[in-house]
Order: structure tokens, then C-alpha cells, then sequence
């Protein structure tokens, strides 16, 4: 059972109390947009063993969605930052990195 | 048994709900002028005279209020913002109101929510929005051992009955 | 024989006799004992049947890792198979009754299998029951059906009532023992928030049995005195009969308090499920000894060495007269010398050990216990008990040296730390040479959401097996719980334990060393499972060789035990027989619940009325007094149709049909989802959420629009309303409210933040009643209020005003093809608004009408409904709905995905009317065949129906469906087929079937 912090209202939530929302960080691709760039953001997803950055709605709460840096296999959370995010900040950045050096995920780094 | 937790349904109670960026002066003006109080801190309530304000997100709050004056309420609250960007809407019918009152108040309602309704943790003026069983619901305490839930209205019977038979079945003695 | 002693048990209060029953038979026993104690007290050896041989079953020991002792429990509405008679309460009136047996547990015909046992070996199933492949249906798996299952499932409803309860605590304890009580001592002096769990009913743990000294009292006393502070302290809350089950992600605990299994009279819940959230958890969970590997080692009367002890001094019962002891460690002379005090004697002790025991065993020696070092049991003799034991070398081969007569074994293999919550959450172990055992692995702990440990093993449950090491490691437990909690204070003195020297033991797994196959075969790994050294040794032999092949193969630990017994044992077993090292086997993966917990527990208070929440509208009260079928939609539970006197429910359905296009009908159509969108950038967003235009619409008009997922297909639809400049409401299909307010919010949340837009589901703000038909205006008119002329309100329009009254928002909108009026007034005047316009209608012969006549009056229009025409592969293209895509937006949701070549195929299959040529109605889920077949031999197809009903109104058989080429091959018939083999043939013709024109909906 995960326990997530929203970063809109501080509430540790419990995972029942959250909505999962797949992969974080997709740029949408529209009309006119080349196959394979489509293809990527309607189907190929990451899906590590490890570090991984997800969607998140606090969906018994306070109805905002919110973005989790947290690993996949050990379920350890880096730190969990507002939707309104093109990348994740460099606070959760450095948490990540002191813990994974080394890291990357798609062109994060 | 002598300890005994009572649950009612407080029947109408004027809502609305009103977004826009809180920390606009025309916003907190108009919320001020029609509660008399303040907004409060992120998951808190706060209360007076009939009236209340909770925080229910980063851009909304929810404004209560007496159930016939909600109509206008709303429609001074659009006034009062003019072309700012915002929502205010009556929504006391789509809610229920129910007080939980008795000695394990709290550990009724920790039964049914994973949130931390411990007293030490969650005491009076506290606001959490969370689930009940199996249905949305917003939960705080008005003093110890008395406890408000906001429930949607198609909810109610459910949240009510849910609520009864976690009171009749007795304290846990945990809290 | 196993009998109750004149020395008194620990627990039981012999001034408080208690009447049972076992099998229908009559028995005593006190306040205190288990099921387990009490029947032993009763000679009762005998409690079950093993699962594959049905050989004789006794119990083995006197906790959870119990195996053998289960039976069926109470009666009627509290039945409860499979039920462990060493952690049942005895409790007046309690009735029991054992299992799998016929037909009675002293003769058992399945006992015919042990005989069988050479033809029945691991994998013996999976190896005759594969050919020949026909007999498997009707032969095979009917007989395996009968044999199969251990205990019968309850017939009756649940009698008893249950609930779980949430709570967040800094410090869990999980044990109850010596380990656990200092480390929630300790953790409580800091002010954390400690919760102390007992699965027993009884504190103390082993400690109290042997009563080694702490803090220069016994360790009875030093409990006492532990549970009085911790009594004291506000922050600690401490719990008996309560089992830690299961350790999750990020601190997560479910726990298990049996509240009144030993109390069935009292009141309140059965059973609670805690679902704790714990900061720090301290697992002090134990140790339990291992059986030893020896021929026989299965028959009533073997017990572990420290079950003996148990049952003599917690319950003051002796097992047998004449105890032999079996060991490779130190301990089990403690149960000699436990069972000498009691006035029962031991012929003897065979340590397996070359050099034999320490002070212990001289301890035994000095009352004149005979201590016999390096030998063996080379076979239990006896049937349904023990009678003697041949005695051999350990080093040797089996040869009997000697035949000892006795009615008791207690054997001792060394001790397991109980890791299973350790393990849960990915807590790693370490093989323990010196102990023979694994024990956690402190460098590698469970971790949480931090990263950071969150469980510590403590006492003998992290393998320290004195007394002085245990409590010391409980204390520093607790400590360092609380610690990374949060809290401190300042040391106080370590609790100080005492320990008589041991000396090492010896690991045995097989006794004797050498035995050849005929011993092997007839030593038990498994009780419950019958799995033997043998079997584990074939599994090897046949490459299961991976431990959870081998676990698969032989059944290994697959029993309600979940291996408690034999794990280890098994391991090391296929170790041997691998020629590997046991740390190299590794372990089968612990899962929880620890023990098996109640279905009740798990469901809770959700059962009955609660077990789903039931939404109702505010017209729902007049529904269900006014004889509605109720049909469910999500959560909702809509009218299907309001059943006269003397109808059948098809008989109901065509009335409402036939009374709404002639008269006047009334739809609760409160459901709907009503979605307030309101900003500067409202319009911009519902264009990118509808395929069609919607920052066009003029205020005061709706407009009918669809919304598509990102891939394309349709997934909603329904009426936009403009209400004014910057706000716009959408309704939404009933299942679909929720989902598309989500669906909002997580586009101007996560893509286009910078658009100001607010939403606000109001769904279930207002009661929406729809009045449909050729007399609705003349029901608002007698009403009075608003003017509802075609020339004030006309069709697609809608408009604020008062009816009969009431503060009304009127839509004329149709989903009927009738003259319709959508009304909807606030939620709590909803009731109200209905009786008043019932009451208005009844001289217009207005009748209510359920969700069926509602589907076949937009099926007969020919309208389309989300969930029937569209199951997630379908676009609006292929339902004729390309009137409402724009042409003229750069962009929408769906639009890129609708561009690809797959969703552009002129063969896609296409939304056509179908009618029957015979007029019958096209069974729901029909294909359309097309000629030949396919390369599984079935039918080709080239469509199917989405929809079809009777029509009252046209007096036949309609539907709607998707064929290919569809609205070309107007005319043309085609086969559909009926499910049966055969087929119907239906005509393509025009999706509407109704007022073509549309005439009738725009007067």
C-alpha cells in the first residue's frame, strides 16, 4: 500500500485514496504529427525496473493531479511534485541522484 | 451499553463552492464579505456564527452557509469577482451533511477511512477529504469526540447506514 | 495415554470446568485450555486424517505451525472448516468435528491410499492423469474433484458480524514473547506511538514455559510487571489475540484480532481487521522447532519436544506415560526434565550429537534420566499411536540396536526463526551455519517510501535463541524503532536475562544418516501434504531442481501450514539431494496472511446493504415504492420498467413505449451527468474535447456532441447546453459523469494549465425529469409558469424559468423523437417536482417509463447509445456520425489517431437498421456471416448487431448493427445467426425506423 504526499495539499495519502495515471512526462503528439512520434505517445512506455516517474491523482482528496518520482522495484519514493511540471524539479532531481547516481530516464538525467 | 456514538443526518445545509486564485484581494474580499471569515490554512475549516469556510483545494474553497441563502450568495459572489476569472455554484443539494457524535467518534470514523482521524493528530478546526468505505467523502471535527461528514446526496443512505453499524458495533479502545 | 496431570497448567483454571463436544462425544476441560489441550486431556490422539494417504493424524505441536489438528468448527450460520485446534479456545458449548475422513476418523476407507503410497509418489497426478487427453473431462477430473480439498465449505449465510479498523502508529510490535514486550517498553518510554500485538491470548511466549530469570525475577513475573508499564503508558495500546498477518508496501500492516472466537455469546464484531500504517515495525515474531526426519515420525503420539513441554506445563497435560526425546540440540532436555518434574517418565533421550549435550544434559543425567549420545530413532512403531521406537546409530545405516517401549516422542530438530513478516516486504535472509537456520539479514531490510529500513527483527525471531540475547535485542528493537520514528529518550538499563550454557547442536535431516529408501519413504516432511523425504528426493531426481519447482512438484508446504514445519527440512533435503549448499536453495517465497484469516475479516463491514455503495436519485424513494424493476447502471440502480398488476415485465415495457408516443411519459433521468465548464477558455477547451464545434454555439442553445478518447473511438456523448458568455454545461451519459469530469480535469491539469477554466460536476445538484411525448406541453401548460411554446422555447433550446412553481432550467431536448422537455429543478425539490407533475398528467395519461423504453424509443429513431453501438473499437465514422466531426478544427482529441489508415478503411464495418423478414428480433450479440469459413472452421463474419428489441410502436423486431459496406448494400438481406446453429435473415434498411423527418420531436 503506497502512501504518497500530495504536493497541492500535504495530505500523505493512502493509495486507495489515489487515482493511477500511467507514465508521466508525455509530450502530446496532435493532427499531422509524424506516425512513430504518435505511435510513442499513445503507446511505448518505459516501464522500468526501477526508477520511474508517474501520474497520480489525488482522487479522494483534493482532486489534483500530481507527478511521483519513485522506484519501481524497491517502491521507494524520491519525491512528488505538481502536474504544471515540463520536467521534474532539481530537487527531486538531487534526491534521485543521491540515491541512484548515475541515473536517467528518457532524457532526464 | 453506555458508551454510545450517534450518527444523524443534520438535513439541509447551504454549500458553494467557489474557485479562483485565493490569493487574489477580490477573492478573499468577496469571501470575507460573505462569511465574515477568513479563508483558512490548507486542509483546515474554519467556523462561526452559522457560517463556515473550508479549504478544499488549491483553488477552491467551499462556502457554508444557511441553505436559503446559497442562491445568493452565489450571485454575489460573481459580483463581488466581476471579469476575474472564477466559479461559484450552489451545490447543497448534490451533498449530504451527517454528524458523528459520541465518545469514539473518531474510531468510528477510522473504521471506515485510512485516513489519521486519531484526536492527537486530527483535532477541532481540522479538514480532511478522504473516503468513507467506499464512496468519497470530507470529514472534520468541530470538537472532540463531534465529527462532520460531507457526503454526495445519491451517497447518503449508504454513508448513514455505513456509519450506524460502525457506532453499533462498539469502540475499539484504540485512541 | 495422553491424560490431564495433577500438576497445574500455567493457563488453565481447573476451579472452571468446560463442556465441549468432539464428533458428537461429550468432554470436559477447563477455562484456559485450546481445543487442542483439551482433547489431548481426553486421550483424544487421534484428531484428523492426512490429505493424499489419509493416514492417522495427532497433533504435532501447540501453536500456529500446528499442521494436523484442524477441523470443522460450530454449525449452520457458524461453520467454519480447516479451523487449528492449538490456537482455538476452548469455550463452553464449543463443537467440533474432525475431517477428511469417510466414513468415520477412526476408519477411514481413503486410508487404503497408504498402501498405494509406492504408486502414489511427487508428481504422481501430473504423470497418470495426462493421457489418454478424453478421459481427463469425465473421468479423471470428477474422481480428483471428490478427492480433492481439505474441510467443506460453510452452506450457510455468515452468522456473525465484522470490521476492520485503520490506524497510523510510529512503533508496530508484532510478538508478544520477552523480544516484544521490552522493545514496546522501550519504544513507549520515548512517546512514540506504540501498538504491541499478541496473536495468543497469553503474554510472555516461550519465556514463561521455561522461566529463565530477567531482571533477577522469573520471567512470569518480569511479564508481569513489563505489561503493568506498558498498561501505564497513554501512547502504548497493547492487544492479545491479535496476529500479525501481513507486512506491505511503505509500512503497511494488516493485522487479525480475533475479538470473541473464545466468547462466541458476547456481542459486538467476530473478527477486526487492523490496517495499520506504521512508521517503524519490530517483528518479534518468535521461533519454531523443527520435526526431525526419522521413519514413523507421522503417528499419533510424535510431538515437537517443546509441544510436550507446552501441553505439560501451560495446560498440565501429559501426551504419554513414557516420553523417548529425539534431539540434536540442548533444548529438548529441557522437556525431559519438565516432563520428570511432572511424574512422567523418559526412558530415554537420543542425542544425535557424537559428543552429546551440555548442562542441560547433565542436569538430566543427575535426576537419572538414561542419555543415550550419538543414536538415532530408526522407526516409530504403532498404528493410530505410538507404541515404541527402534533404536540405531545416527551415523549408521538403521540397523536396530534396541526396541524402547513408549506411548510419546518428543523430537526437537533445532529452532526456525519465524522470518515470514521479515520476508513480506522483501526482507532478505542469511543461512546461520552455527544454528542451522536462516535468519534475517540485517544489512538487508524491508525497505519504506524513504528507502530507509522500516522493519527490525528482534529476539529469537532474528535468531538469538537465549534469553539474555533476546530481551537485550528486543529493547535495542524498540530503541531504534522509535528512534527512526522520531522519538528518544534517555537509556534506561538494558532488562538483564540469564541463560544455562548450551552447547551447539548438530543439524540432522535425515535420521539416521544413511537410512536407505524404505526409511525414507515413511519419513515425513509435510504432515498435512504427505510429502516425504523421498518425494523431495524424486522431484531432484526427475530436474525440479529450483525450490519452487520442487515446492510445485511435491506439494512441499502447499498445505494450510504454509510449510511451517517442513520448510526447512525440505530444504535441506534438496540440498543433499542436489549436492548444493541450503543457502544455495534459498527459500520458497513467504506470503502472506502469516496464518489463514476469515473471509468475513477481509470483507468487513461490506456485506449485505454495505457490501456496495447503492446511489439513488431523489426520486428513488417513489421507484421503489411504486413497483419498479430496478436494473443496475454503475452504481445507480435505475427503473427498468414500473410493472402493473397482471404484466409481465415485457408487457410493462411495450405499455410505456406505447403510452409515450401517444400520450405522455416521464423519464427520472437525475442520472445524467451534468458538467458545469465555466472561463475565458471554456470554449477553446470543449473544442478540443468534442469532435464537434461548441465555442460556437449561442447562448441559450444546446447541441448534441461527442467526445473521443486519444486513440480515436468514441467513448461519450450527449447535450451541450451554452449558458452564457463563458460558461457552458455538458451532460454526460449516466455511467459516464465521473469519468468525464476526470478526463476535464486531467487535461487542464496536466496539459493545458495555462487555459483558465474551472469545472464542477454538478450530476447530482438537480433532479433532471424528462417529459416526452405529444401531450408534454400541455402537462407544463396546465402547470403554469414559463412560456413552453414552440416560439419561446424551441426545439434544441432551453431556458431558466418556474413550472408549476418550481425553480426549473427546461432543455428541449429528445433522446425519443418525441415532443420533450428535459426539466431539472434543485436535487431537493426533485421528489416534489415529480408528484406534482404526475399529478398534472394524469389527465393527459402521463405514466412513467424505466430505462428499456427509453432504449427502445431512441433505438426506434434510430439514435445511438454509448456502450451498445460503441464498445471502445469503434469511431464515430463507422456510425454515421461524421455530421458531428468538424471540419474546421485544427485539433481534437481523437483527431490524429482518426487519421491513421486503419480508421479511414472503407471496409470498416458501418451502422445500418436491420429488420428481420419474418419480423422476430435478432437475438442480442447476433453475427452477420459472410460466406466461407475461417482457418478455425467457424463462420466467416461481416458484421454484427450492436442493438435490438421489439418495437411496440411498428409492431415487430428492430436492431441496429455494424456491417461491412453496410450503407451501400440498402436492401440487401443477409444472414445473422441465431446461436443455436441456425440462422435468421434480416433486410439492411435505414438506422431510423421512426419519424424519419424528425418531425415529431420539433412542434
Amino acid at each position: 500500500m503506497l502512501i504518497l504526499e500530495c504536493p497541492y495539499c500535504g495530505v500523505h495519502a493512502d493509495e486507495t485514496e489515489l487515482a493511477p495515471g500511467g507514465e508521466a512526462h508525455l509530450k502530446r503528439f496532435g493532427p499531422g504529427s509524424d506516425i512513430d512520434d504518435f505511435e510513442g505517445y499513445l503507446f511505448m512506455r518505459e516501464n522500468p525496473k526501477g526508477l520511474h516517474f508517474e501520474r497520480w491523482r489525488h482522487a479522494y482528496g483534493c482532486g489534483k493531479w500530481f507527478l511521483a518520482a519513485r522506484c519501481t522495484a524497491t517502491l521507494e519514493v524520491f519525491g512528488t511534485y505538481p502536474a504544471q511540471s515540463a520536467e521534474p524539479p532539481q530537487s527531486i532531481k538531487d534526491a534521485i541522484t543521491a540515491k541512484r547516481p548515475g541515473w536517467s530516464w528518457r532524457d532526464f538525467a | 451499553m453506555s458508551e454510545v456514538v450517534n450518527v444523524r443526518d443534520l438535513g439541509s445545509q447551504g454549500m458553494v463552492t467557489l474557485r479562483g486564485d485565493m490569493s487574489s484581494k477580490a477573492f478573499k474580499a468577496a469571501c470575507k464579505a460573505l462569511s465574515e471569515l477568513a479563508i483558512p490554512d490548507r486542509n483546515k475549516i474554519t467556523e462561526a456564527d452559522g457560517k463556515g469556510i473550508v479549504w478544499m483545494s488549491p483553488d477552491e474553497v467551499l462556502l457554508l452557509l444557511p441553505h436559503a441563502d446559497a442562491a445568493a450568495a452565489v450571485a454575489q459572489f460573481a459580483a463581488a469577482m466581476g471579469a476575474e476569472h472564477h466559479l461559484a455554484v450552489n451545490v447543497s443539494d448534490a451533498r449530504a451533511l451527517i454528524a458523528v457524535e459520541g465518545p469514539f467518534a473518531a474510531e468510528v470514523l477510522a473504521k471506515l477511512t485510512p485516513a489519521d482521524v486519531h484526536p492527537a493528530q486530527f483535532g477541532p478546526g481540522d479538514f480532511r477529504r478522504t473516503r468513507l468505505g467506499q464512496v468519497a467523502a470530507a470529514i472534520w471535527c468541530v470538537a472532540p469526540g463531534s465529527y462532520r461528514v460531507i457526503c454526495f446526496r445519491s451517497v447518503a443512505d449508504y454513508t448513514l447506514n455505513l456509519l450506524s453499524a460502525s457506532a453499533e458495533a462498539g469502540p475499539v479502545r484504540h485512541f | 495415554m495422553s491424560t490431564r496431570l495433577s500438576t497445574a497448567g500455567r493457563l488453565i483454571d481447573t476451579a472452571k470446568p468446560i463442556k465441549f463436544s468432539f464428533n458428537g462425544k461429550t468432554l470436559q476441560g477447563y477455562a484456559g485450555d485450546t481445543l487442542a489441550s483439551a482433547l489431548l486431556a481426553n486421550d483424544q490422539l487421534l484428531v484428523g486424517r492426512s490429505f493424499k494417504y489419509h493416514r492417522p493424524r495427532g497433533v504435532v505441536a501447540a501453536g500456529a505451525e500446528e499442521p494436523n489438528g484442524l477441523v470443522n468448527l460450530g454449525s449452520n450460520g457458524t461453520f467454519e472448516p480447516n479451523q487449528r485446534i492449538t490456537t482455538t479456545e476452548l469455550f463452553d458449548g464449543l463443537s467440533a468435528t474432525s475431517q477428511n475422513h469417510w466414513p468415520s476418523l477412526e476408519f477411514d476407507v481413503g486410508s487404503i491410499n497408504t498402501h498405494l503410497a509406492r504408486f502414489l509418489p511427487a508428481g504422481f497426478y501430473y504423470k497418470m492423469f495426462i493421457h489418454p487427453r478424453p478421459l481427463w473431462k469425465h473421468v479423471y477430473e470428477p474422481f480428483i474433484r471428490q478427492s480433492a480439498g481439505l474441510g467443506k465449505a460453510p452452506k450457510d449465510r455468515d452468522a456473525d458480524t465484522y470490521e476492520h479498523f485503520n490506524c497510523t502508529v510510529d512503533v508496530l510490535v508484532i510478538g508478544g514473547g520477552i523480544a516484544g514486550l521490552a522493545a514496546a517498553a522501550e519504544a513507549g518510554r520515548t512517546g512514540a506511538r506504540v501498538l504491541l500485538i499478541e496473536q495468543t491470548a497469553a503474554w510472555g511466549g516461550r519465556a514463561v514455559v521455561d522461566q529463565p530469570t530477567i531482571d533477577g525475577q522469573t520471567a512470569a513475573d518480569w511479564v508481569t510487571t513489563t505489561l503493568a508499564g506498558l498498561a501505564a503508558m497513554e501512547n502504548v495500546d497493547i492487544r492479545t489475540r491479535t496476529m500479525g498477518a501481513g507486512v506491505y508496501d511503505h509500512g503497511y500492516v494488516l493485522a487479525y484480532e480475533r475479538l470473541r472466537d473464545h466468547a462466541p455469546k458476547a456481542s459486538g464484531p467476530r473478527h477486526r481487521l487492523w490496517r495499520i500504517r506504521a512508521r517503524q515495525i519490530v517483528t518479534a515474531t518468535g521461533a519454531i522447532e523443527r520435526p526431525l526426519s526419522f521413519a514413523g515420525n507421522d503417528l499419533p503420539g510424535v510431538l515437537l519436544a517443546s509441544a510436550v513441554r507446552d501441553y505439560a506445563v501451560n495446560f498440565g497435560v501429559g501426551i504419554g506415560d513414557r516420553t523417548v526425546i529425539a534431539t540434536n540440540n540442548d533444548d529438548a532436555y529441557r522437556t525431559a526434565l519438565a516432563l520428570h518434574d511432572a511424574g512422567l517418565q523418559v526412558p530415554v533421550i537420543l542425542d544425535a550429537r557424537a559428543k552429546g549435550g551440555g548442562e542441560l544434559a547433565d542436569q538430566a543425567r543427575a535426576k537419572g534420566i538414561r542419555v543415550e549420545n550419538g543414536k538415532a530413532i530408526a522407526s516409530v512403531k504403532g498404528g493410530k499411536r505410538v507404541t515404541g521406537v527402534s533404536v540405531c546409530l545416527q551415523a549408521g545405516q538403521g540397523a536396530v540396536l534396541e526396541e524402547i517401549s513408549c506411548d510419546c516422542v518428543a523430537m526437537s530438530g533445532g529452532w526456525s526463526p519465524v522470518v515470514h513478516l521479515w520476508s513480506h516486504c522483501g526482507g532478505k535472509l542469511t543461512w546461520d551455519e552455527a544454528q542451522a537456520m536462516f535468519r534475517p539479514n540485517n544489512d538487508r531490510p524491508p525497505t519504506g517510501a524513504d528507502g530507509e529500513a522500516m522493519v527490525i527483527a528482534a529476539g529469537t525471531a532474528n535468531g538469538h535463541l537465549y534469553t539474555a540475547e533476546a530481551i537485550a535485542d528486543g529493547w535495542s528493537a524498540g530503541r531504534a524503532a522509535a528512534h527512526a520514528a522520531g522519538f528518544t529518550a534517555k537509556p534506561e538499563a538494558i532488562p538483564d536475562g540469564s541463560d544455562v550454557p548450551e552447547l551447539p547442536l548438530t543439524p540432522v535431516w535425515m535420521m539416521p544418516q544413511g537410512a536407505g529408501y524404505d526409511l525414507r519413504s515413511k519419513s515425513w516432511l509435510d504432515f498435512q501434504n504427505d510429502v516425504k523425504v523421498s518425494d523431495v528426493q524424486l522431484a531432484a531426481q526427475e530436474g525440479f531442481e529450483s525450490v519452487e519447482h520442487a515446492k510445485r512438484y511435491t506439494t512441499l508446504g502447499m498445505a494450510t501450514d504454509q510449510g511451517k514445519l517442513s520448510n526447512i527440512n525440505g530444504l535441506a533435503t534438496l540440498s543433499g539431494a542436489l549436492n548444493i549448499p541450503i543457502p544455495s536453495v534459498g527459500t520458497t517465497t513467504f506470503r502472506p496472511p502469516y496464518t489463514p484469516i476469515s473471509m468475513g475479516a477481509i470483507a468487513g463491514v461490506a456485506r449485505d446493504d454495505l457490501f456496495q455503495p447503492i446511489r439513488k436519485t431523489p426520486i428513488s424513494g417513489w421507484h421503489e415504492s411504486n413497483r419498479a424493476d430496478f436494473e443496475p447502471v454503475g452504481q445507480w440502480r435505475r427503473p427498468y420498467a414500473f410493472v402493473h398488476k397482471g404484466e409481465s415485465v415485457h408487457d410493462a415495457v411495450k405499455r410505456e413505449v406505447t403510452n409515450t408516443r401517444t400520450n405522455v411519459g416521464l423519464l427520472d433521468a437525475s442520472t445524467l451527468g451534468k458538467i458545469l465548464v465555466k472561463g475565458p477558455d471554456a470554449g477553446r477547451f470543449l473544442d478540443m474535447l468534442y469532435t464537434n464545434m461548441m465555442s460556437n454555439l449561442a447562448v441559450g442553445k444546446c447541441r448534441y456532441g461527442l467526445m473521443c478518447s486519444e486513440n480515436g473511438f468514441l467513448m461519450d456523448d450527449g447535450v451541450v447546453a451554452r449558458i452564457d458568455d463563458d460558461t457552458w454545461l455538458c451532460h454526460t451519459t449516466t455511467g459516464g459523469a465521473d469519468r468525464i469530469h476526470a478526463w476535464m480535469e486531467d487535461w487542464l491539469q496536466c496539459e493545458w494549465w495555462d487555459w483558465k477554466v474551472y469545472t464542477a460536476n454538478l450530476t447530482e445538484q438537480f433532479a433532471q425529469i424528462a417529459v416526452v411525448g405529444p401531450k408534454a406541453r400541455q402537462v407544463l401548460e396546465k402547470m403554469g409558469g414559463m412560456d413552453v411554446s414552440k416560439e419561446a422555447l424551441p426545439f434544441m433550446q432551453w431556458a431558466d424559468g418556474t413550472i408549476g412553481g418550481f425553480d426549473a432550467r427546461v432543455f428541449r431536448i429528445s433522446f425519443s423523437g418525441e415532443l420533450s422537455y428535459e426539466i431539472a429543478v434543485p436535487a431537493s425539490q426533485g421528489r416534489a417536482f415529480w408528484d406534482a407533475l404526475l399529478s398534472a398528467g394524469a389527465e393527459f395519461g402521463m405514466m412513467p417509463y424505466g430505462t428499456e423504453c427509453l432504449h427502445v424509443l431512441r433505438a426506434e429513431k434510430g439514435f445511438i447509445m454509448i456502450g451498445d453501438e460503441t464498445d471502445g473499437t469503434v469511431i464515430p465514422q463507422d456510425l454515421n456520425l461524421g455530421w458531428a466531426i468538424s471540419k474546421k478544427k485544427d485539433d481534437y482529441l481523437g483527431k490524429r489517431a482518426q487519421e491513421r489508415s486503419h480508421m479511414a478503411d472503407p471496409n470498416r464495418w458501418k451502422l445500418v437498421g436491420l429488420e428481420t423478414l419474418d419480423g422476430s428480433v435478432i437475438p442480442d450479440g447476433a453475427y452477420a456471416v459472410a460466406e466461407g469459413m475461417n482457418p478455425n472452421g467457424q463462420r466467416n463474419t461481416q458484421g454484427r448487431v450492436t442493438s435490438t428489441y421489439f418495437s411496440p410502436t411498428l409492431g415487430k423486431g428492430i436492431a441496429m448493427g455494424l456491417v461491412l459496406h453496410g450503407p451501400d448494400r440498402m436492401g440487401e438481406v443477409i444472414e445473422m445467426t441465431k446461436g443455436d446453429g441456425t440462422y435468421i435473415k434480416a433486410r439492411i434498411v435505414d438506422q431510423v425506423f421512426y419519424d424519419k423527418a424528425g418531425e415529431k420531436q420539433d412542434v
